[in-house]
């Protein structure tokens, strides 16, 4: 007993020691560091997300994180500028040849991190490859086939004229043929695109990108290395370390404690503290995640009455709701379609009215209102929750008994899709960037043959909107499509088709001795082979 | 003894299959993990196709029997999210939680039999009751909050520990360890009181309570009677007998730490086994869910074990299960 205490007391004494050390230098560490890094590897972004890519393989999986990714490490032919107009990349110049075929030519000094040229040829593949991935084969319907013209030029022919083929050309990110052409060890094609299990594709890059990935620990840490050949000169951020922090509280104090240079998103509760804090630089913009809430007239009779689901609009105050929940960080909506989009139309406007919507639930003969049933989710839009019970408060004014559920997300989906409650909670950003996206998938009559309205759990059935929707499939007359895209807007306002609350705004926040506001975009891909430390 | 560990061996065995059994029962509740690895607009016959060729429409007990086949060949399932093996994900993760409990361990063992045995020796004087409204406090201050507050004093405010993570590791054959550099060390101060702040408190009440109980029988008094010396009696004659119910608990906590320190870990984006777990389960990852349950039913019967033989250490009259 006594030798195992003096061990003990001896263990005591060593760890004591350890820790005594090290908090006797931690004060001067930091700083050392720093200075360190900026001197001999060039210029380091720390940089923390909410989360981090599921794969190397962007064809894999269509999310906000492998985007994030895809920019970093890939190109695509063409980007989202600022201003909505595109941007050339690894296409210098396109023209419409035909009614179908679009041309584009392609920069000539290109290669990927494993040395091969950049060639149509590699355009062409990665077409093909992304034709048949689960997550954007849907998207790429309108697609026909691609051609190689020469070395640099190559043809994309869509199946019938195509006003968004540029929108999706952002998502194509060529990919190295040669590279991800044979078999890998376990003789499985190299090409192959798997979700769920071992692939060469998910865990080896070959990209056109200014980085390359030096280093993954999946869920824990990627470092990224610029690519010395590569051919835009605008960044100079030569080494990237992507930490995903979950927790907002941490990602925050991770940021004010310099142990991060750059974090996305930032929580609406800490927009303040940031941007009163020196030396860091916040910034926000209005984005097109719009969230709503679906009326369900197929499941719950009274919405069947367009009374009572324009009462249910009038007696909506988003405006309070963006102002007291959401703290001012989203924009209210009115509409499917944020400023900027085809689709805007300004004469629609938020409408509440709390006696004007009891008025129209008298006229409809639901002066004493009715009980009803909602679900929404809790971990998956900002603030989801908090919405959904501040919407149940507000419904009660007018007499309706709304009985909420929320769930995480994880769980919501298949509740949504089975349809169980007569109010459900969705909130749409289009991966066309375009306003048709909205209706095609939310308020287009529900159409399982055609996947029309796969997410309209309002049973909201309108042909005559289905008709214009589609006839912007193949318009290529921009104002033409644009007054067909808002005349939808304003049947859907005044159907009450669904129950509009805001737009999500965007943030990032960062040291401030860096260009963060030139680099970042409604499309939430933060460019930041562009960006500059001073 | 070899009687005890075969017993030991088949009880692990069968509660690694009960809880793989509950695990599968009740894992679609947890929702759909193919929501999780397709974007939003993929159409339902997609979403369909890869259900059907990860064999998740199948009926439950063909589901069950596939992972127990696989189980006995030393495959418990692959998470869909890491794309690997569930076991090699767990074993990749374990060494993060292994260190922080065994810091947490350490100072709740350094901090609670001192300060208890002083508080039950002299429950009177001001220290101790410093200590015990103290202890008080600690229990009752969340840990979550304790690190968020540490977080804000110690990183944001004064800029002396880092915030989250781990820092460098450095790879033993494998074994990715903090505790070998400075700058990994300095990243576990403050998990690693955040985790004991919740149990310290406990032992500290745990070992005074028992301590001052024994203090009052006959032998001790016996032993102040023989004339002995009072650090023997503290030490030998009553800290010795209070150890049993002390060992008891801290195996089972010991235990629940290593499984489940999960807030800490969230907090400080601490890369261990709670963290993957809630994380598995926010992403209906169900192959490495219930993987995880089946190891934990692992770990903690080789907890209990262990407290079992140093029972034996500590009173040679307690005989282990199983020995004649």
């Amino acid at each position: 007993m006594k030798r195992s205490l003096v061990f003990l007391s001896l263990v005591v004494i060593l760890a004591l020691g350890l820790v005594g050390c090290s908090s006797e230098t931690k004060e001067e560490a930091p700083a050392k560091q720093d200075s360190a890094e900026t001197a001999d590897a060039g210029k380091v972004l720390k940089l923390a997300m909410d989360a981090d890519p599921v794969s190397l393989d962007p064809q894999v999986q269509l999310s906000g994180g492998m985007m994030q990714y895809a920019h970093m490490v890939f190109d695509p032919l063409v980007r989202w500028a600022k201003d909505g107009s595109f941007e050339p990349r690894l296409a210098e110049s396109w023209e419409q040849i035909n009614d179908t075929t679009m041309r584009f030519h392609l920069r000539k000094d290109v290669t990927f991190h494993s040395g091969n040229p950049f060639t149509a040829e590699d355009v062409v593949w990665s077409i093909n490859r992304i034709k048949t991935s689960p997550d954007f084969k849907g998207l790429f319907e309108p697609f026909n086939e691609a051609k190689v013209v020469d070395a640099n030029t190559v043809d994309v022919i869509t199946k019938k004229p195509y006003g968004l083929l540029l929108n999706m050309a952002t998502y194509i990110f060529p990919m190295d043929s040669k590279f991800y052409t044979g078999k890998d060890e376990s003789g499985q094609d190299k090409a192959a695109i798997v979700k769920t299990g071992p692939s060469f594709a998910n865990t080896h890059e070959s990209g056109t990108g200014k980085y390359i990935v030096a280093e993954r620990e999946q869920g824990v840490r990627t470092v990224f290395k610029a690519y010395p050949k590569y051919w835009d000169k605008a960044g100079n951020v030569e080494t990237i370390i992507l930490t995903p922090i979950k927790n907002d509280a941490t990602r925050v104090a991770a940021l004010l404690s310099g142990d991060v240079d750059f974090i996305m998103p930032v929580p609406p509760q800490d927009l303040k503290r940031i941007e009163s804090t020196d030396g860091l630089e916040l910034v926000t913009m209005s984005g097109s995640r719009i969230i709503t809430f679906q009326l369900n007239s197929k499941r719950f009779e009274p919405f069947k009455n367009l009374k009572v689901r324009q009462a249910i609009v009038y007696a909506t105050d988003n405006t309070a709701i963006v102002a007291k929940v959401m703290k001012g960080f989203a924009t209210v909506a009115a509409q499917q379609g944020p400023k900027g989009y085809a689709s805007y139309n300004a004469a629609l406007t938020p409408r509440y009215d709390l006696e004007k919507a009891k008025q129209l639930m008298k006229e409809a003969g639901y002066a004493d209102g009715f009980a009803c049933t909602m679900i929404a989710p809790n971990n998956r839009y900002v603030n989801d929750e908090k919405i959904a019970e501040a919407f149940v408060t507000m419904l009660g004014k007018i007499g309706i008994k709304v009985s909420l559920k929320t769930m995480p997300k994880a769980q919501y989906w298949d509740q949504f899709d089975a349809q169980i409650a007569d109010i459900q909670m969705i909130g749409w950003h289009p991966d066309t960037e375009d306003s048709a996206n909205y209706t095609e998938f939310l308020l287009m009559c529900p159409n399982k043959e055609t996947g029309y309205g796969q997410y309209n759990s309002g049973n909201y059935c309108n042909p005559e909107v289905d008709a214009m929707t589609i006839q912007t499939q193949t318009e290529t007359d921009t104002a033409k499509r644009s007054a067909t895209l808002q005349n939808i807007e304003k049947t859907l306002y005044d159907n009450a088709a669904f129950v509009p609350l805001h737009w999500q705004n965007l943030s990032w926040a960062s040291k401030n001795n860096m260009n963060t506001e030139e680099i970042v975009n409604v499309q939430n891909f933060p460019y930041f082979g562009n960006l500059v430390i001073k | 003894m070899f009687a005890f560990i075969v017993r030991r061996i088949a009880q692990a065995i069968l509660v690694m299959v009960v809880i793989g059994f509950i695990g599968f029962a009740i894992k679609q509740s947890f929702g759909d993990p193919i929501r999780e690895i397709t974007g939003i607009s993929v159409s339902v016959e997609e979403r369909n196709k890869l259900r059907d060729e990860l064999g998740l429409n199948d009926p439950f007990l063909v589901q069950f029997g596939r992972f127990i086949k696989g189980a006995v060949h030393g495959d418990i399932g692959r998470s869909f999210f890491y794309k690997k093996s569930a076991l090699e994900v767990i074993l990749s993760k374990a060494p993060a939680t292994l260190e922080l409990v065994f810091c947490s361990a350490l100072i709740i063992v350094l901090f609670s039999i001192p300060l208890g045995i002083y508080s039950a020796i002299n429950p009177r004087s001001i220290f101790s009751r410093i200590i015990m409204g103290g202890s008080t406090l600690g229990v009752s201050i969340p840990v979550f909050l304790t690190a968020i507050l540490m977080i804000y004093i110690f990183s944001v405010e004064l800029h002396w520990l880092p915030s989250f993570g781990r820092g460098e590791t450095i790879n033993l054959g494998g074994w990715r360890t903090g505790l070998l550099t400075l700058d990994g060390l300095k990243h576990l101060i403050m998990p690693s009181i955040a985790l004991s702040s919740i149990m310290l408190p406990l032992f500290i009440r745990l070992i005074r309570s028992e301590m001052m109980e024994v203090l009052q029988n006959d032998y001790i008094k016996y032993a102040w009677a023989k004339g002995l010396a009072p650090r023997r009696v503290f030490i030998v004659h009553a800290f010795k007998n209070t150890l049993l119910p002390v060992i008891t608990v801290g195996g089972v906590q010991l235990g629940t730490m290593i499984a489940f320190t999960i807030l800490t870990e969230t907090v400080f984006q601490w890369q261990g086994m709670g963290f993957m777990f809630i994380e598995a389960v926010g992403r209906g990852d169900a192959p490495l869910m219930v993987a995880y349950l089946v190891v934990v039913g692992l770990i903690f019967v080789i907890v209990n074990t262990l407290v079992d033989v140093i029972y034996g250490l500590v009173n040679p009259q307690v005989r282990i299960t199983g020995q004649k």
